[in-house]
């Protein structure tokens, strides 16, 4: 019997946005375990804390969301929730917590390796179970945590007050850090880290709005893989570099009227939540297979900051999606769809992501309605694979396209 | 004209023919869904029953869990639209169709021309469901047919507060063993699936006329409960449980006449 021969990889460009983000967002995973090997002070961080303290301080750092997101998609989601669960960990809980304090326990994980932590920077704007998480990996692994307390805000936009006592943290953090890895914060550098930060992000941003056109230059499901840099390393030059490239790149891709999403963009959907990394293939296919592409998520660019003074970057990480009340959550995503001719929305009913999924039902209703388009949902989990059903999923998403199909004809 | 709708669900199979659009011409249902003789089954009994063949058939169109595993089918669209298209067929002005199945339940709302304009599913769990009904009728060894019946003989329905089908069988046999009579408990199951399925309704938005369809459908002790949880009038056809296999070849149909 002949053996199977397997495709090679297809040669990326090195001058390509793809190549050149998938190498810093792989390098930012070596660097980090080199740095360890070498003694220097590693840094688990949560993907939403202010990414200028470790990146002025010079800390190297790995965001374990990512490293979670990485495993799941690559097929170890379920081992590693096993052995957290085993431990007592319920599968209520998070499932990126839960894999991240399986890896605490293991320490190795082939699907995606990192370098182990001297101090967790922990910031609660993404969610409160957060805490609990980064507590029981201090606990266990016997090393400080700091924490950066971003409470939900219940008004439209942050006080005064709430920015105040949200910066009063920022530079606390910054002298704990002094304190403990003996090293200083210059300002000259933060100034350069806020600039770059800026750059990439306002790239990113310009480069996820070309879905303004139709057909859009892109896939959304690229999205969910580039913005692992704005996650982990959006405060370093060559982030913002790879970012315009990437915003060239959709820009051409209008003029020449070609597009990443490889099929007729016959229906335009916002996807919101998390990705269900686990069956990342699965969910592309049983969209792209059907002309929908999913132009925009509000999950992608939840990791573009831009501001101008310091005031406007400590109330920039008070306004992440988690953060906000379900009036401006609502009107972010409206202005989105309007923004990018959306004809539906599919919400992932994250099982993980409690306070993401909780709201949605209301918010999605309110989204349907003030933008006339059919809302759908399915149930899964962005690493627990054990909450998807590819059947429920398919479903659902062609009795989506079945809606805007008839709201076309109509 | 004869159009054939198949509707390949998880626990049974129907067919519909239906003759220019117009009306049903010939039915049939086997049990057995997706991954079973089922679909086969059904579709013999349907040409035993019609006297046709499938050289009769203009258009065929499959729908159901097993929609896309069906092959003999000449497209195949999701049973959320064959349901709407279906419930609609048979009950005029309709805007609201609650649609319960072995494995999940659904309503579907329709715009006043008859088109689905937005649904709402279970999640990833069988309580509410057909599945639960079965469940239940096994542990108390009490013929599903019978519900209706013995529900109706219940002055004070138990209080089922588990949403977990497990958890409620066992709930279900502590009540039992609490002497709680089997009439009552009887109509606290069928309260339960109403209460649960009818927070799905309020959610999708309930738009009166209401119909039900899908194999719970039948039992009268569902739709009383349902309609009580509702406060509506729920429209009901014994062919309920073919209102997939029927939407499905009046799509067939429709498709031939663009």
């Amino acid at each position: 019997m002949a053996e199977e021969v397997k495709k090679a990889p297809r040669p990326v460009d090195p001058n390509s946005a793809k190549y050149k983000l998938g190498k810093i967002a792989g390098d930012a995973y070596v660097n980090a375990i080199e740095a360890k090997k070498a003694g220097k002070p590693v840094a688990w961080v949560s993907s939403n804390f202010p990414v200028e303290i470790p990146e002025t301080l010079g800390l190297y750092t790995v965001y374990p969301e990512n490293q979670a997101a990485g495993i799941a998609a690559r097929g170890a989601g379920e081992r590693m929730c096993d052995v957290a669960e085993a431990d007592g960990y319920s599968n209520d809980i998070c499932a990126y917590a839960r894999i991240s304090l399986a890896y605490a326990k293991l320490k190795e994980c082939p699907e995606q390796d990192v370098a182990m932590p001297d101090v967790l920077l922990c910031c609660n704007n993404i969610c409160n179970c957060m805490i609990k998480w980064y507590e029981n990996l201090s606990q266990e692994l016997g090393i400080p945590m700091i924490m950066l307390d971003i409470p939900f805000n219940p008004d439209y936009e942050p006080s005064q007050a709430f920015i105040d006592y949200v910066g009063a943290q920022f530079w606390d953090a910054i002298h704990q850090l002094e304190d403990i890895f003996g090293i200083k914060w210059d300002d000259d550098k933060f100034k350069k880290v806020t600039e770059a930060s800026c750059r990439s992000s306002r790239a990113w941003l310009e480069a996820t709005a070309q879905a303004k056109y139709t057909p859009s230059p892109f896939n959304g499901f690229d999205l969910l893989n580039h913005m692992a840099v704005m996650v982990t390393a959006r405060g370093k030059d060559e982030a913002g570099e790879a970012m315009e490239t990437l915003l060239k790149e959709y820009k051409e891709n209008h003029e020449n009227g070609t597009s990443t999403f490889r099929a007729d963009e016959k229906y335009r959907v916002m996807f919101e939540g998390i990705a269900c990394w686990p069956y990342l293939r699965a969910t592309s296919k049983g969209l792209k297979n059907r002309g929908i592409n999913m132009v925009t998520t509000i999950y992608a660019d939840a990791f573009g900051f831009d501001y101008s003074n310091f005031d406007e970057m400590i109330a920039a990480y008070c306004s992440v999606p988690n953060a906000i009340n379900l009036e401006k959550s609502r009107d972010k995503r409206i202005k989105l769809c309007k923004d990018n001719n959306v004809e539906g929305l599919l919400v992932h009913t994250n099982r993980s992501c409690k306070l993401w999924s909780g709201f949605m039902p209301e918010m999605s209703r309110q989204i349907g309605e003030a933008c006339d388009i059919p809302v759908a949902s399915f149930d899964g989990d962005q690493a627990d694979p054990r909450n998807f059903s590819e059947a429920q999923y398919d479903t659902r998403v062609q009795g989506l396209m079945e809606i805007m199909e008839s709201n076309k004809e109509a | 004209m004869y159009t054939l709708g198949i509707d390949i669900g998880s626990t049974t199979s129907k067919c519909v023919i239906l003759k220019d659009g117009e009306y049903v011409y010939a039915k049939a249902l086997a049990l057995g869904g997706l991954g079973t003789e089922g679909p086969e089954k059904s579709l013999q009994s349907i040409w035993n029953e019609s006297g046709l063949n499938k050289s009769d058939i203009a258009r065929t169109i499959v729908t159901g869990y097993g929609r896309n595993r069906f092959e003999g089918g000449d497209g195949e669209v999701s049973e959320l639209t064959c349901h709407a298209l279906g419930g609609r067929f048979i009950f005029e002005g309709l805007r609201t169709v609650i649609d319960i199945g072995g494995q999940d339940a659904k309503v579907i709302t329709l715009s006043e021309s008859g088109k689905m304009s937005n649904f709402v599913m279970n999640d990833k769990c069988a309580a509410g469901t057909g599945r639960f009904l079965d469940v239940m009728a096994n542990i108390l060894c009490v013929d599903i047919n019978d519900f209706e019946e013995l529900a109706g003989k219940s002055d004070t329905p138990a209080s089922i507060s588990s949403t977990c089908t497990v958890f409620a069988e066992s709930e279900v046999i502590s009540q039992l063993a609490n002497g709680v009579e089997m009439p009552d408990l009887i109509a606290g199951i069928c309260d339960s699936v109403a209460t649960r399925v009818g927070a799905l309704a309020r959610r999708a938005g309930v738009r009166d006329k209401v119909c039900m369809s899908g194999g719970v459908a039948r039992n009268g002790a569902v739709r009383k409960a349902m309609e009580k949880a509702l406060g509506v009038e729920i429209e009901y056809d014994p062919q309920a449980q073919y209102f997939g296999a029927i939407g499905a070849a009046l799509y067939a149909y429709r498709q031939l006449n663009r």
